[in-house]
Parts: structure tokens; sequence; C-alpha cells
């Protein structure tokens, strides 16, 4: 019942939102409201979730398709757990943004930030290929449009390549939906057997790829994080690319265990490319939005490591890192877009010298983003330890590439902060620019919070993701209330 | 005492309703004051639609197995009831969406409205070459005249009179072909046909061929689909809303009632001829729809597309198709003429033919006609949420379950490329502005209209509601399955 509560609540939510002709104020209250309950729901979810008791919990089952074995089946295994709490958290900040800046023709704008929500929740609880092919598709229906109609000047590019993208990948996964369905005689994730099929495998792979995304396959990352709305990004990286996450882990590890053992050696190939590259051009990016996006591309690399590293270690040290990088993406992003309101441009040569009489934008751009570079004692810095230890198995090169990641990490995120705040100010900071307001530290305080409890405590994540050193075996349905 | 031919009132009562109606609506054109005529002709239309869909609910509930009627000449099966069902109801919905059009001739219009789709309720019974030819000139002689209806707009009466020509020529083709099918097994009925076991028999399989391609004009598979996009253009919408919904589904329900019954041994002739027929069209329906600026051109064209997707759940030929087919034609049916009405809508606020940028706005403008045509346009893409996507899964299943892997691949690859003109449409409707595109409307606020909004209304709820409530659908479109003979 938990399960369907978390998912139908930001939908209702969003059609009460757009049916109701409220006034502006009202209806940005209605979603604010809405995303905080959303939390709360979760935070009892979490609060009653039997973490000694593996396998799946509150789950739901309902028939949907009986003659093609396709139902409604909804749970949660640990790990899902962590990835919905990092996504409704995240969510919540990002419609708080969104309240904060006022965006226009807020009841479609809201509508469509909730139904996203419920849709992505829908993701991590789906135990049903058929439902997970539905939520992941039905995420993009609210992206289209956000990106779209309230995205900046080059909106309509950046729509054109997020689009094609994705629905090439979820076009493949649809034929593999097919292919695996048809096969068995049922969609559920749990009743079927496990496939030893590698071109399905390689279906849901390369639409996993392109979600993540995974290099090479992020052309429209750099577009599409660039033009959203600032609060849309932050979902876009910090929640919707878990998704992906997710179908790597449930779907291509779990369901398909031979070929992901057999392709997992191109996977880590193309991984850790990605954490090069990305980390390269990161580093060499002209504005915000790009050292943010890129870094994105890099921590995506990481997490596909960890999960391909095929040990507990390293998917419970991806499962901790996803949660890192979903909260800090987003403060990170939100950040940006708050010194983009100061400053009306996120070109770095045009920014500088914030520190000086803003000391609480100091304090959190700082925190936030020693965090971000995974600084020793943080708890991005234990999700890149487990992920480098974890693969390690898989060849010291890997690991390797991890700890250069790091470095890499540390080198454009100084960029990054030494450009806002330090140096000369630059021609776009003017003298006025206030400080963060109340308003805009009561969104990124609590994301910095958490990573501040994740930085004590990281094992409250890590340990209880995934507890197994077989991980196959972790997939039991077992039914609790 | 000459012996009466025994009559099976209840299943024809689906067709004569709707030609009752007909008559009625004709009556009504002359008897009728002229200021009452057009809401009177169209409440007759309206009801005989209901009840042929009620007495076509009926004659499914009643009829468990399939029987031949007027020797053997007509069947009385679930399909052909579930088919029935579909058409009359799509029929009931463009009378919400005609009922605001002012025209000179609104009782002809009702009255051949009823006629053609009393045709098309007759022709998915057909049992035999003649009563097919018949049904499928019934038909269509009512629709080439509603094509041109509006006679004082050029191009309604040029679509008009490109259907007849092209149309006259399907039908000639379908007519030779049956010829050749008579010649090879001297038999008229379906299942005659199969039982004459002609064999290989070149004339047989040319008949085939030649009936096939008669019907595939019906369809508008590509490449007999010539005609669609100017007749869709230049019809009155409403008329245009319910070619592409009802033709559509009594000339596929027919194919693959054909094709099962009168040539189970040429399945293997058949299957790659209408595969073939599915990716012409896929392939041509969609790189055509990328080019077009004007919506009723760009939806024919997205029409012939979905022609394509669902001639691939004829050529799985199995019952999984058949029952895929079925399905497809619920949403389809809804979402098209849904789609229609909404630019009907369009149309009459602006005044004048509809192109992709007289779209700009709208959504904001509008709020439900923008989110309908929304729902639309991602049911076609095959989006979650709308019975669309189920649609294409089903057919994507019945293809691969039969073997026909290839298919499945070409299918997807058509709705990639289909969604460019969809997300075009939603992205006209939503990221462009009215000022942008230097839109004026024709004066005024537009004026309400609650039937219209209705026709709306009723084709979102089938298209999202297919989505969420599949099996009881696809219970009745396999229990309509289970009267071919597979």
């Amino acid at each position: 019942m938990l399960t369907t509560l978390l998912i139908v609540l930001p939908i209702a939510g969003a059609l009460v939102v757009a049916a109701l002709p409220l006034p502006r104020a009202w209806t940005a209250g209605l979603a604010l409201l809405v995303a905080l309950a959303e939390v709360a729901v979760w935070a009892i979810a979490a609060a009653r979730f039997d973490f000694d008791g593996a396998g799946l919990q509150f789950s739901a089952n309902q028939e949907w398709v009986d003659s093609l074995g396709i139902s409604y089946s909804v749970g949660f295994y640990s790990f899902s757990l962590w990835l919905v709490g990092a996504s409704v958290i995240v969510s919540a900040a990002a419609i708080g943004y969104a309240v904060w800046v006022g965006r226009d023709r807020p009841r479609a704008y809201y509508a469509l930030m909730l139904f996203l929500t419920g849709a992505v929740v829908a993701t991590f609880a789906a135990q049903d290929l058929l439902l997970f092919y539905v939520a992941f598709e039905a995420m993009l229906i609210p992206l289209y449009v956000l990106i779209g109609v309230w995205g900046g000047s080059r909106r309509g590019a950046a729509t054109l390549t997020f689009v094609v993208y994705t629905m090439a990948g979820s076009l493949l996964m649809l034929a593999s939906v097919v292919a695996f369905g048809v096969t068995q005689g049922t969609f559920s994730l749990i009743e079927s057997e496990r496939s030893d099929q590698t071109w399905i495998f390689l279906g849901f792979a390369v639409a996993f790829a392109i979600k993540a995304p995974l290099f090479p396959l992020h052309g429209w990352l750099p577009l599409s994080y660039r033009e959203a709305p600032v609060e849309v990004t932050a979902v876009l990286s910090g929640v919707v690319s878990k998704t992906a996450i997710y179908g790597f882990l449930r779907i291509g590890l779990e369901r398909f265990p031979e070929p992901a053992d057999d392709l997992a050696g191109l996977v880590l190939v193309l991984a850790a490319a990605g954490v090069v590259y990305g980390s390269v051009l990161a580093f060499r990016a002209p504005d915000l939005r790009g050292i943010v996006a890129y870094s994105s591309l890099a921590q995506m690399g990481l997490i596909v490591l960890g999960l391909f590293a095929l040990n507990g270690g390293g998917i419970a040290g991806a499962v901790l890192q996803s949660v890192n990088h979903a909260l800090i993406s987003c403060a990170m992003f939100l950040l940006v877009g708050m010194v983009e309101r100061r400053c009306g441009t996120g070109e770095l040569a045009a920014l500088g010298g914030m520190a000086r009489g803003r000391p609480v934008l100091a304090t959190v751009v700082l925190t936030a983003g020693m965090i971000a570079l995974a600084v020793p004692g943080s708890t991005t810095f234990a999700g890149e330890f487990l992920i480098m230890t974890g693969v390690y198995g898989q060849g010291w090169g890997y690991t390797a590439v991890v700890a250069l990641g790091i470095v890499l990490a540390a080198m454009y995120t100084l960029r990054l902060i030494s450009a806002i705040l330090h140096q000369r100010p630059g021609s776009a900071v003017r003298e006025d620019a206030l400080d963060l307001r109340p308003g805009e530290l009561s969104l990124v305080l609590p994301l910095v919070a958490a990573l501040l409890v994740l930085s004590a405590y990281p094992a409250l994540v890590s340990d209880r993701a995934i507890d197994s050193r077989e991980y196959t075996a972790f997939f039991q349905p077992e039914i609790s209330p | 005492m000459i012996e009466t031919p025994k009559v099976d009132w209840l299943a024809l009562s689906p067709t004569l309703a709707l030609l009752g109606a007909s008559g009625v609506a004709l009556l009504a054109a002359v008897l009728v004051p002229s200021w009452m005529r057009r809401w009177f002709t169209a409440t007759v239309a309206f009801i005989g639609f209901v009840v042929a869909a009620i007495f076509a609910g009926v004659v499914f509930a009643e009829t468990p197995v399939a029987e031949s009627l007027l020797s053997e000449s007509m069947v009385r099966d679930r399909l052909a009831a579930l088919a029935q069902i579909i058409l009359a109801v799509t029929g009931a919905v463009v009378v919400l969406v005609a009922a605001t059009e002012r025209r000179r001739h609104a009782g002809e219009y009702y009255a051949l409205l009823t006629a053609a789709c009393a045709g098309m309720v007759f022709f998915v019974g057909a049992e035999n070459l003649m009563t097919l030819f018949l049904g499928l000139e019934w038909f269509s002689l009512c629709l080439y005249i509603l094509v041109a209806i509006d006679t004082e707009r050029e191009t309604s009466l040029e679509a008009g009179l490109k259907y007849v020509i092209v149309g006259g020529f399907g039908s000639a083709i379908l007519l030779f072909g049956s010829a050749f099918v008579y010649g090879a097994t001297a038999e008229l009925g379906f299942q005659q046909i199969a039982a004459a076991e002609a064999g290989d028999d070149a004339f047989l399989v040319a008949g085939l061929a030649m009936i096939l391609a008669g019907l595939a004009f019906k369809v508008s598979a590509a490449p007999f689909h010539m005609w669609t996009p100017d007749v869709y253009q230049g019809a009155p919408s409403s008329v245009t809303a319910f070619m592409s919904a009802a033709t559509k589904t009594a000339a596929l329900v027919l194919t693959f009632r054909i094709l099962v019954t009168a040539f189970p041994d040429e399945i293997e002739v058949w299957t790659i001829a209408v595969a073939v027929l599915a990716c012409a069209s896929l392939v041509w329906g969609n790189l055509a729809a990328l080019a077009q600026r004007d919506v009723k051109r760009l939806l024919a064209y997205s029409s012939i597309s979905h022609a394509g997707f669902m001639l691939i759940a004829i050529a799985a030929g199995t019952e999984r198709g058949a029952e895929a087919l079925l399905y497809y034609l619920v949403p389809y049916s809804a979402m098209s003429v849904g789609a229609f009405a909404v630019v009907a809508a369009r149309e009459r606020e602006l005044g004048k033919p509809l192109t992709l940028e007289s779209l700009a706005g709208f959504g904001w403008e509008r709020p439900f006609y923008g989110v309908a045509l929304w729902v639309f346009m991602l049911g076609f893409a095959g989006f979650p949420l709308t019975g669309g996507m189920f649609g294409k899964l089903f057919v994507f299943s019945a293809a691969y379950d039969a073997g026909d892997w290839w298919l499945v691949l070409v299918g997807v690859a058509a709705t990639a490329v289909s969604l460019a003109y969809y997300l075009n449409v939603v992205r006209w409707l939503y990221m462009r502005t009215a000022v942008e595109a230097s839109l004026v409307a024709v004066g005024g606020s537009p004026p309400r209209n609650p039937l219209l909004a209705t026709a709306i209304g009723a084709a979102v709820i089938v298209t999202v509601g297919s989505f969420f409530v599949v099996q009881p659908i696809l219970d009745m479109a396999s229990d309509a399955a289970a009267s071919l003979p597979f």
C-alpha cells in the first residue's frame, strides 16, 4: 500500500494542481505541500522497512493483462528505498526552487513536475518489466514539455536531441521487453526465469546507457542540462539518471547474469572512459552548468563501474554513490541557478569574487563543493572507496581510473568554487548582488544536511543496500506488510 | 405454399437500425422545417448509431458460436459484432463532432453518414464474394458523396472526384480478383473457396492478390494510398474523422476474415504479401508525414502508417494477431476521431485550413483541446498512459510470436521516425506562441461547443481508459478472434 501511495500521491497531486484554477501562490503552495507529503510518506516507509529481512517489501500485486502475464507489481528492495528517498527529497527541493523563482504557467509547470516525481518513483518500484517500461517512458512526457516550454533560448534543439536519444534507447528496450516477455510468457521480474540472451540484454543495456548517460551515448547531455530550467536539470541529473542505474541493477545484472558477466568488460571500459572523458570536459567547460553536467557524466561512469564490479561491495558502493550524487548534483545545480540569477550568466569568465560580503553563499558553496570532490571523510569518498575496492576484482586498472576520477573531481570542483567565490569580482558580479536569502538557504540546507549525516554514517546506506556477496541471490520475493 | 427463408433479424438489426435512421433523416431533409432540420436529423442519426451499437452488443453476447445466414452469404459471429460496435460508436461520436457544423445539406449528410455506417456494418459480416463487393460499394458510394458534400468548397469537390476515380479503380480490381477466384474454384462463399482446395492454381493466387490490392485501397495501405492525403485534406473534418476510423476498421477486419477463412492454404503467400504492404505503409507513411505542414495531411499519412502497424498483426496470421488487431482498433479509432475533432474545432476558430503554424499557442489558449490533442499524439506515437502503447505492444508480440522478428524491428524503427512529427505537433501546441505565427481568430472569443467537447472528451477517455482497462477489451478481442478458423 505504501508503495502504491508513493506512486499515486504525486500523480493525483498533479491532476489536482492542473485542474484547480487556484491563484499562483496557492498552486505553488499546494504543489510544494504534495512534494513534502511525499517525503513524509517515504520517511514512514523507511522507518517501517525491515532492513534485516532481505528481499522485496511493501509489495503490491494487481493483475493487469492476465493473458500476457502483465501485472501491476510493485515493491521495494532496500536499495530501491534509498533511491526513492533521494528522488523525493530532490523533487521537493526542485519544486521548492521553482516556487522561489516563480515559474510561469504554474498549474502546468507544477503538475508536470509532480507527474515526473510519480513516474520516477514508479520506475524504482516496478517489479514488472512492462510496468517498468511504462514508467520509464512516462518520465519522458513531462521532461519534454518542461525543457521545451520553460527552457533556455536553445530549448528546441535541446528537446530534439534529448527525445531522439532517449527514444532510440527506449524503443530498443521495447523490442527487448517484447522478446523477453513473449518468450517467457510473463513480464513479471519476480516470476520470470533468468535469461541468457545477449541480444535482449543489449537492448536494455543501450537504453540504460543512454539514460544514465554512459560514454559515448551522452550526446544529449550538455545541451539538455544547459537549456533546461535549472531545477529540472537538478531532477534530470540527480534522479532521472538513477533510473538507469536501477535498471542496470534490477534488470540488467539480476535477470541477465550471464550476458552481464560476458559483457562486463565492455561496459567497464566505456564507464572508465566516461570517468576520464567527463572529468576532462568538466575541467575545460566554460560555464557553471557545463562543469556540473560533465561531472555528472563522470560520476555516472563511476557508479556503473561499481555495478559491473559484479560483487556486493561494488554494488553497495554504487547505490551509496547514487544517493550521494542525487543529493549533491541537485544541491550544486540549485546553487548554480542561484548564482546565475544574481549574475545573469553562468560564464566563468564573467564570474568571481562572490565570497566577499556573502558569507552564507561562500560557506554553502564550499561545503557542497567539498562533498562533491569526495574529500576524505565525506560520504562521496566512502562511496567511491567502496567502488574502488569492489572493482579491483575486475582489474586493478579500473581501480586506478576511479582514483584518477577522484583527483580530477578535485580539480574541476575547485575550479568551480574558485571561479564563483574567489579571484577578482567578475564583470557580471554586481556589488549589490545579494547573499543567499533564507528561502534559498532552506532549499539547499536540507540537501547538504542529509549529505553531512551520510558523511558521518555512510554505512546507513551502504550496509543496507544489498546484503549479499552473491548479488543475484538477493532478489527473493518476500511478502511483508 | 412458398417456403420463406428464415431470416435472423437480430443479426441484421445493427444494419437495419442504421438504415432506418438513414431513411428517417432523408425524409426529414424534405419534411422537417429548415430551422430544426439540422438538430432533428443529427438526433435521429445519433439515436440510430447508439441503437445499432446496442444491438451489436446483444449480438456479441448472444453468439458464442459463429453461424451462417442467408444461404451462407453472411455470417453472424463475434468478430463482426465487435467490429460493428466499434463502427457504431465511432459514428455516434462523429455525429457529436458534426452536429454544430453548419452546412446546406444537413439532412442528407446524416442520411449518408448512417447509410455509410450501415454499409460497413453489413460489410464486416460478409461471408461471400458477392456480399463483400455489395457492402464495399454500399459504403464507398456514400463516402464519395460525403467527401464532396460541402459543394461550396472547391477542395471538397476535388477530393470527392479523386476518391471516386481511385476508389472505383480499387473496386474494379477487387471485382476482377473475385472473378479469378470464382473461375479457379467455382465458389463464391469464403468457406467453400477454402474447401475447394484449388491448391496452387495460378488464377486463385492472382485473384487473391487482386482482392488484397482492392482491400488495401480501402485500408489505405501503401502503395494503394495515393488518394488518402488529398481526400482526408479536402473532405469536411467530421467526414475525415469517420473515414479514418471506420473505413479502416471495416476494411482491416474483413481483410483478416477473408484471408483466414477463404485462403487458409495460401497462408505462406498472403502473410508475406501483407508483410510487404505493412512495411511499405510504415516506411512511406512515416517518411511522407515528416514533410507535411497541413495538419490533416499529416494525420492522413499518420493513418497510413497505422494501417502498416495493423497489417503487421494480419501478417502474423495467428489468433494472437487477430486479438492484437482488434485491440489496436479501439484506441486507434478513438485517437483518430478525437484528433480530427480537435482539428475541426481549430478550423472553426480560424476559419481556414489548418497548418502546423496555425496550432501555435493553441494548447495554452484552449487547455482542454490542447491536452486532448497532446494525448492523441502521444497515443499515436505509442507512449504509455494511452492505449496506443498496448496496441503496439500486442502487435509486436503477435509478430514476434509468429516468428516475424524483423517486422518488430521495422515497427520499432517506424515508431522512432513517427515521434518526429507527432512531437512536432506538440511543439507547435505548447512551445510556440500565437504571436510568433501571427494568427488571428475569425472574430471574438470562440463559441462554446459542448457537443464537440463531449466528443473529444469521450475520445480521450477511450484512449486513456484502454491503457488501464486492458483485459476486458482483450477478452472481447480474443472472443472475437476465436470465431475465425485459425
